[in-house]
C-alpha cells in the first residue's frame, strides 16, 4: 500500500469527544425518548431491539417447555390437561422457530452486517425498521390469541385437515396462519436488505474473498429466504383461504390434496432449519478464529460449504414426509440428497478443527459456548444422517427420537451459538462487559443439563413413545427416562436464566467495555464500544479478510470531491451519507444518503397489523381501513424515495 | 475484566463425568428395555427386524464417527499443529472419509428399504381406518368388524390398508413395523409379518387432535389356526342373551337408548357406524382405545359419562339409571365370542 | 500462553488512530455507474414473488396430477378466445415501457409520458377483461379444488396488475410534477421491472391454467 498517509490525530477509535464528534452526533442522533424509539432507522438500535424482543419470546417459550415437562415427568399426570398441553407444544414450537430463532439471528445480522462490511447503515434503513415492526406486530398478533382463549393447539406445522375449517372450528388456527403469513413479510424484507447491502455498500477493497464469514452465512441465509418463504406463505395462506373464504384447496372431498399442504410447508420447512443453522455457524466461524488467535482455516471451503448447504437444502424436503406413503423411488432420491447434505457440514467441522489446531484456543465464554455447539451438533448431525435413512426414519419419525434430533440441532446447534454471540458482541452493542463468571456457570449448567434433557429422548423414541402426547401409560419403560428429561429441562432453564440475569444486570452495571475486548479481526472491533451512531467516521479501506490483523492495523479512506468518493471520509459521515461501491472489488461508485428518522415504517406495519385482525374476524371494514392506512403510508414512503436520493 | 479460563486443557473433568454418567443412564435404559416397552429394538415382525439391525449398524458407525471427530476436536485444544496442510485435512476428514461412510449407509438404505417395503400392492387382508380417537378394524370378505384390536396370523405377510375419513393419523406398532400415515383421500398400505404369537402395543403417531395421546391399539399375532378360530367366532351374529337375564335387559337398554344410533352389534337393529362396532366388545381389554381398562366398574362409568374418562371424546354422556347401567354392562360384557359360553 | 490474573487478553499491536488512504489508493479509484440500489431491492422482491407464483402453479399441477378428471367436478375447460386476445394486450403493454425508458434516458420527458399512459391503458383493459371474465365463469370459488385454485391464481395475478396500475399512476403523477428527468428516474426503472415481471407471470399462468387444461 503506497498511498497511506500519516496518522490523523483528530479521528480516534475511542477517547474524549471532539468538535467533529459533536457534528457527527448532530447528524446521526435520533430524537430523544419515545419519538426516537418509534422513528429510528438505525440498524444498531433495530438489531438490539430484535434480539431483546426475541429473547423475551424465548423465555416465554421456555416456560412453556417447562410446563410440558412438568406434565410428562410422571405417567398419567394431571397437572396440564390435553387442551392446555396441545397449546403449549404448539406455541413452544411456533415461537421458537418463527418468533425467536429466525428474528434473533436477523437481529445479529442487522447489527453486524453494516459494521463488518465497513458501512454506515443498511441499504434500506426504513425497510429495516419496517421489518422489526412487522415482527413485533406478528408476535403480538399470535400471542393475543391467549387473550381470547383461542390459542393454536394443532402443532407448529398445523397439518390439514386437522387445521381445516371442518375440524378446527374456532379462530385459533387463524392466529397461527395469518401470523405466519405476516412474519414472512418481515423475514423477506430483512433478507432483501441483507443482500442489497452486501452487494452495494461494502467498504472499498472488500472483494468477495474478503467478506467476513458471518456475512457470507447471512447472505446464504438470505438467498434461502427469498426462495423458500413463499412456500410457507402459500401453505398458510391457502389454508387461511380455505378457512376464511370457504375455498376447497385442501379438502379431500372436493378434489383437494391433503399432502399438497405438507409439500408446500416442508419446501420452506427444510431450508428454514438451514436458514437458522447457517448464521449460527457463521457466528461460530467468527468466534473460533478469535479464540484461537488464528485466521480461519479453509475460508474458501467454508464459503463453498455455506452455499452448497443453501442449495442442497432445497432438495431434501420430502424426508419430512417419508411416512406418508410417497412412492419409494422418489423418496429414495430425497433420502440420498439428505445423506449428501451431511458432507458440507463435515467440511465445516474440519475447517474449524484445523483452525483450532493451527492456533491456540483460549476458553473465553463465547468459545465455551462454541465448544458446546461443536459437541452437540456433532451428535445432532449424526442422528440427522440416521433419519435420512428412509427405513429407519419411518420407524422413529413422529417419536421422541426425532424430538431429540431436532433439539440437538436447533437448541444445540443454533441456541448455543446464539449464546456465544451474546457474550461475544454484547460489549460492542451495549458498551459494557458481561460477567464472565456468571457466563461460565451458565454454560456449564446448560451444556451438562442439555445431555440429561435431550439424550434420553433418543431412547424414548426407540422404546416407542410418540411425540405430542400429553400423557402416557406407566409401565412401558418410559417412566424413569421421562423424569430424567424433566429434571434436566428444569436445570437447563436455570442455566438459561443465569445468562438472562447476566445481561439484565450488566446492561446498566457492567464494567465499561473497550473497543476490542477479544482481540478481534473484523471491522466492528475497530470502532468504540458501544458503536457510535455513525459507525465509521471515515470508511475503512480493506485489503484482507481480517482487516484488524494486518501489519499496522486498519486503514480508512479520505473523502474525495466527486459523487463516488465524497462520502468516504468524515465529511460524508457528517452529511449522513455512506458510499456505494460496485463490482467484485467494491470500487467507489456513488453516495447513498441515509434517511432520517420517520414514522412511515411503523405506520405501514400498523396498517398490516390492522389488516391481520380484519382478516381474523372476517371484518371487511377493518380490513379495508388497515389496508388503506398501510397503502397510504407506503405511497408516501415511495414518493419520498426519489426526494431522498437527490 | 476477568481473565478467560485456562487455555486448551482439553476435556474438563466435569464434562467427562457428565458424559459417562449420561452414557450409563442411557445404556441402562436401553438394556433394561423390552419389558413392556413397545420397543423398536425388541422387534418381532419382519420389517421391524430389518430396521432394528440397521439401527445397530447406524449406531456403530455414528458412535465411531463421533469418537473420532470429538477426539480431533479435543486434540485441537491440547495440541498445536503449525504445519497442517489444511486442504488435505479438510478433503480427507471432511469429504473423503464421510463420503465413504455415507456410501455404506446409502447402500444399506437401499437394501433395507427394499426389505421393509416388500410385499406391497397386494389385496388388503385388514382395513384399518383412523378416527378421532380410535381405530376401526375390518376384515374384507368376512363381515367381521371390530375396534382398537388388530388380529393377524403369524408366519406370513399381512397387508393392512390404512385409511382415514377425518384427519391424518398414523399407525405405529414399533415391534412389528415402521409407521405409515393414514391420509384422507389417499389409502396407504402397511405390511406386517409377525413371527411369534404375542400382543404388541401400538399408538397413533400423527397428532390428530385433543386425545391423540389416547389413541392406542394392540396387534395380536396368533398362530394361523388360532387366528382362524378368532375370526370364525366373529362371523355372523352373536347369540341373543338368555331371556330374562340381565344381559337381555341390557340389550333392550342398548336398543332403546342413544347407543344404537352410533354403534352396531351384528344381528340386532343397531346399525350405527359413527362409533366403534361393539359386536365383540366384551373381548376387548380396554375402553376408549387404551384410555381405561375394560372392567365392569369402569365400563359403567364409561357408558354414563365417557368424557369424564377421556375429555373431548365424541361419545356424549348418556342419562341412565343405576339399574339400566348394570344391565347394559352385563350385556356388553356378554358380547364376547371368545368366552365359549353365550 | 500465560495470562496474568487481571490482564486483558493480548491484542496485536495497533496504532491509536487509523492510517489514512489517499485518493490515489488503488482501492479508491472510482467506478461510477452501476445498477441502482432501489432497482436491486425490487429485483429481489421479484425473485420472491416469482417463487410465490411458481409454488402456486406447482400446487395447481400437483392437484391436477392426483385428480380423476381435470377440470374437476364436470367444469368445462376455460375458453381461449377472448383471453388470448387480452393476453396479447397485456404483453403489448410492456413495449411502450421499453421505449419510455429509452426516451427518459435521453431526457425526453414527453416520450415517457406517452409511453406510461399507453402502457396504463393496455394494462387497464386487461384487468377490465379479467373482471368481466370472472362474471362469466360458471363455477364459484368453493366448488372444488380446481375452482379455488383457478380463482386464487388468476386473482393473485390480477392483484399484482392492480398494484402495478396504481404505481403507474403514481409514477405518471411524478412525471407530471416535474420530478423525473434523465438523471432521476429510478421509479420509472423500478416500475418497468415490476411491470415486465407481471407480464412474464401471466405467460406462465396463461399456459398453465388455460392452455394446458386443453392438453389431454
Amino acid at each position: 500500500m503506497t498511498a497511506v498517509e500519516e496518522v490523523r490525530p483528530d479521528v480516534r477509535p475511542e477517547g474524549e469527544p471532539r468538535a467533529e464528534e459533536e457534528r457527527l452526533a448532530a447528524a446521526w442522533e435520533d430524537p430523544p425518548g419515545l419519538i426516537g424509539f418509534f422513528t429510528t432507522v438505525d440498524h444498531k438500535r433495530i438489531g438490539v431491539r430484535y434480539i431483546v424482543t426475541a429473547f423475551v419470546l424465548f423465555a416465554l417459550a421456555g416456560l412453556m417447555a417447562l410446563g410440558m415437562r412438568a406434565q410428562l415427568a410422571r405417567p398419567d399426570e394431571h397437572l396440564v390437561g390435553p387442551q392446555a398441553y396441545n397449546e403449549l407444544f404448539t406455541m413452544h414450537g411456533t415461537i421458537m422457530i418463527f418468533l425467536f430463532n429466525t428474528p434473533v439471528l436477523a437481529g445479529f445480522g442487522n447489527y453486524l452486517l453494516p459494521l463488518m462490511l465497513g458501512t454506515r447503515d443498511m441499504a434500506f434503513p426504513r425497510l429495516n425498521a419496517f421489518s422489526y415492526w412487522i415482527f413485533l406486530g406478528a408476535s403480538t398478533f399470535m400471542l393475543s390469541s391467549a387473550l381470547v382463549g383461542q390459542v393454536p393447539a394443532t402443532g407448529w406445522f398445523a397439518y390439514v385437515p386437522l387445521t381445516g375449517p371442518q375440524f378446527a372450528t374456532d379462530r385459533a388456527v387463524d392466529f397461527w396462519g395469518l401470523g405466519v403469513v405476516f412474519i414472512g413479510i418481515s423475514t423477506t424484507a430483512g433478507a432483501i436488505n441483507f443482500l442489497v447491502t452486501a452487494q452495494k455498500l461494502r467498504a472499498p477493497g472488500m472483494a468477495l474473498h474478503r467478506i467476513p464469514l458471518f456475512v457470507w452465512s447471512i447472505l446464504a441465509m438470505a438467498l434461502m429466504v427469498v426462495f423458500a418463504v413463499p412456500a410457507v406463505t402459500l401453505a398458510a395462506g391457502l389454508l387461511e383461504l380455505d378457512r376464511l373464504a370457504g375455498m376447497a384447496i385442501f379438502d379431500p372431498q372436493l378434489g383437494g390434496q391433503v399432502l399438497l399442504y405438507q409439500h408446500l410447508f416442508w419446501f420452506w420447512g427444510h431450508p428454514e432449519v438451514y436458514i437458522l443453522f447457517l448464521p449460527a455457524v457463521g457466528m461460530v466461524s467468527s468466534i473460533i478464529p478469535i479464540a484461537s488467535r488464528e485466521r480461519h482455516a479453509g475460508y474458501l471451503w467454508v464459503v463453498t460449504a455455506f452455499l452448497a448447504i443453501a442449495f442442497i437444502s432445497f432438495g431434501v424436503w420430502v424426508h419430512h414426509m417419508f411416512a406418508t406413503g410417497v412412492p419409494a423411488q422418489a423418496a429414495g432420491l430425497f433420502s440420498a440428497a439428505s445423506l449428501v447434505i451431511a458432507l458440507p457440514s463435515g467440511v465445516l467441522y474440519f475447517c474449524w478443527i484445523a483452525t483450532m489446531l493451527l492456533g491456540r484456543v483460549r476458553f473465553t465464554v463465547p468459545m465455551l459456548f462454541c465448544a458446546g455447539f461443536l459437541g452437540i451438533f456433532l451428535a445432532g448431525g449424526i442422528t440427522g444422517v440416521m433419519v435420512a435413512v428412509l427405513p429407519f426414519d419411518v420407524q422413529v419419525t413422529d417419536s421422541y427420537f426425532i424430538v431429540a434430533h431436532f433439539h440437538y440441532v436447533l437448541n444445540g446447534a443454533v441456541v448455543f451459538p446464539i449464546f456465544a454471540a451474546v457474550y461475544h458482541w454484547f460489549p460492542k452493542m451495549i458498551g459494557r462487559e458481561l460477567s464472565a463468571r456468571l457466563g461460565r456457570w451458565s454454560f456449564w449448567i446448560m451444556v451438562i443439563s442439555f445431555q440429561f434433557t435431550f439424550f434420553p429422548m433418543h431412547v424414548l423414541g426407540l422404546l416407542g413413545m410418540p411425540r405430542r402426547i400429553y400423557t402416557y401409560e406407566g409401565g412401558l419403560g418410559w417412566d424413569t427416562l421421562n423424569l430424567v428429561v424433566s429434571i434436566g429441562g428444569a436445570v437447563f432453564g436455570l442455566g438459561v436464566l443465569l445468562t438472562l440475569v447476566n445481561v439484565a444486570w450488566s446492561w446498566r452495571r457492567g464494567a465499561p467495555a473497550p473497543a476490542d475486548p477479544w482481540g478481534g479481526d473484523t471491522l466492528e472491533w475497530s470502532v468504540a464500544s458501544p458503536t457510535p451512531e455513525w459507525n465509521f467516521a471515515a470508511i475503512p479501506v480493506v485489503d484482507d479478510v481480517s482487516p484488524l490483523w494486518v501489519e499496522g492495523g486498519p486503514v480508512v479512506a479520505a473523502g474525495g470531491e466527486d459523487e463516488a468518493t465524497r462520502s468516504l471520509g468524515v465529511e460524508g459521515a457528517e452529511a449522513r451519507t455512506t458510499p456505494i461501491t460496485r463490482g467484485l472489488e467494491a470500487r467507489p461508485a456513488g453516495t447513498m444518503p441515509i434517511p432520517g428518522p420517520t414514522w412511515l415504517p411503523l405506520c405501514v406495519a400498523a396498517g398490516i397489523f390492522v389488516v391481520a385482525f380484519g382478516a381474523l374476524y372476517r371484518s371487511i371494514p377493518v380490513l379495508v381501513v388497515g389496508a388503506a392506512a398501510g397503502i397510504a403510508a407506503l405511497v408516501w414512503w415511495l414518493w419520498r424515495t426519489e426526494e431522498d436520493l437527490r | 475484566m476477568t481473565p478467560p479460563a485456562r487455555p486448551g486443557r482439553g476435556l474438563h473433568p466435569a464434562v467427562m463425568v457428565a458424559t459417562v454418567a449420561g452414557a450409563l443412564v442411557a445404556g441402562a435404559a436401553l438394556a433394561g428395555c423390552g419389558d413392556g416397552s413397545p420397543s423398536a429394538l425388541d422387534p418381532d415382525g419382519g420389517p421391524a427386524r430389518h430396521v432394528a439391525s440397521l439401527w445397530w449398524l447406524l449406531l456403530g458407525l455414528g458412535g465411531a464417527v463421533y469418537a473420532v471427530v470429538a477426539g480431533l476436536i479435543v486434540a485441537s485444544w491440547r495440541r498445536r499443529a503449525a504445519g497442517l496442510d489444511v486442504n488435505r485435512f479438510v478433503v480427507v476428514g471432511g469429504l473423503a472419509v464421510p463420503a465413504v461412510v455415507l456410501a455404506v449407509v446409502g447402500v444399506q438404505t437401499v437394501r433395507v428399504t427394499g426389505e421393509v417395503f416388500a410385499n406391497q400392492g397386494r389385496t388388503a387382508d385388514v382395513v384399518v381406518e383412523g378416527e378421532q380417537w380410535w381405530w376401526r378394524v375390518s376384515y374384507p370378505g368376512t363381515g367381521v368388524v371390530t375396534a382398537n384390536t388388530i388380529h393377524i396370523p403369524t408366519g406370513r405377510p399381512v397387508t393392512l390398508e390404512l385409511r382415514s375419513e377425518d384427519v391424518i393419523h398414523s399407525l405405529w406398532v414399533p415391534q412389528l413395523a415402521p409407521k405409515v400415515d393414514m391420509i384422507p383421500g389417499q389409502p396407504n398400505q402397511l405390511v406386517l409379518d409377525a413371527r411369534h404369537p404375542g400382543t404388541y402395543q401400538g399408538q397413533c403417531a400423527e397428532f390428530c387432535g385433543l386425545q391423540h395421546a389416547h389413541m392406542r391399539f394392540v396387534v395380536v399375532a396368533q398362530k394361523p389356526a388360532d387366528f382362524e378360530a378368532w375370526l370364525d367366532a366373529r362371523r355372523g351374529a352373536p347369540p341373543a342373551p338368555a331371556p330374562g337375564s340381565e344381559a337381555e335387559a341390557g340389550r333392550q337398554v342398548f336398543l332403546d337408548q342413544a347407543c344404537s344410533g352410533c354403534h352396531r352389534v351384528a344381528g340386532t337393529e343397531a346399525e350405527g357406524t359413527d362409533g366403534p362396532d361393539l359386536t365383540d366388545m366384551g373381548s376387548r381389554a380396554s375402553l376408549g382405545a387404551g384410555t381405561a381398562p375394560n372392567d365392569p366398574e369402569t365400563l359403567a362409568r364409561w357408558v354414563r359419562d365417557a368424557p369424564s374418562l377421556k375429555p373431548g371424546v365424541l361419545m356424549p354422556p348418556i342419562q341412565l339409571s343405576e339399574e339400566e347401567t348394570q344391565a347394559l354392562v352385563a350385556y356388553l360384557d356378554s358380547l364376547d365370542p371368545d368366552s365359549g359360553a353365550p | 500462553m500465560s495470562v496474568a490474573a487481571n490482564a486483558l487478553p493480548e491484542a496485536p499491536e495497533r496504532p491509536v488512530a487509523p492510517r489514512v488512504a489517499g485518493p490515489d489508493h488503488p482501492a479508491l479509484v472510482p467506478a461510477p455507474g452501476g445498477v441502482p440500489i432501489g432497482w436491486w431491492g425490487l429485483a429481489w422482491l421479484v425473485a420472491t414473488e416469482a417463487t410465490l407464483f411458481g409454488g402456486l402453479l406447482s400446487a395447481w399441477f400437483f392437484t391436477r396430477a392426483a385428480a380423476d378428471s381435470w377440470p374437476e367436478g364436470g367444469i368445462a375447460p376455460p375458453e381461449l378466445g377472448r383471453i388470448s386476445v387480452f393476453t396479447v394486450v397485456l404483453l403489448a403493454s410492456s413495449l411502450p415501457l421499453v421505449w419510455g425508458e429509452a426516451a427518459i434516458r435521453r431526457g425526453r420527458v414527453r416520450g415517457l409520458r406517452v409511453a406510461l399512459a399507453l402502457s396504463f391503458l393496455l394494462g387497464a383493459a386487461f384487468l377490465a377483461n379479467q373482471v368481466v371474465d370472472y362474471r362469466d365463469l360458471t363455477f364459484g370459488i368453493r366448488d372444488n379444488a380446481y375452482a379455488s385454485l383457478f380463482y386464487v391464481t388468476t386473482g393473485l395475478h390480477g392483484m399484482h396488475v392492480a398494484v402495478g396500475l396504481a404505481v403507474s399512476l403514481a409514477v405518471q403523477a411524478k412525471v407530471a410534477a416535474g420530478r423525473i428527468d434523465a438523471d432521476h428516474h429510478l421509479s420509472v426503472r423500478v416500475f418497468s421491472l415490476y411491470w415486465h415481471f407481471v407480464d412474464v407471470v401471466w405467460i406462465a399462468v396463461f399456459s398453465s391454467l388455460y392452455l394446458s387444461t386443453h392438453v389431454r
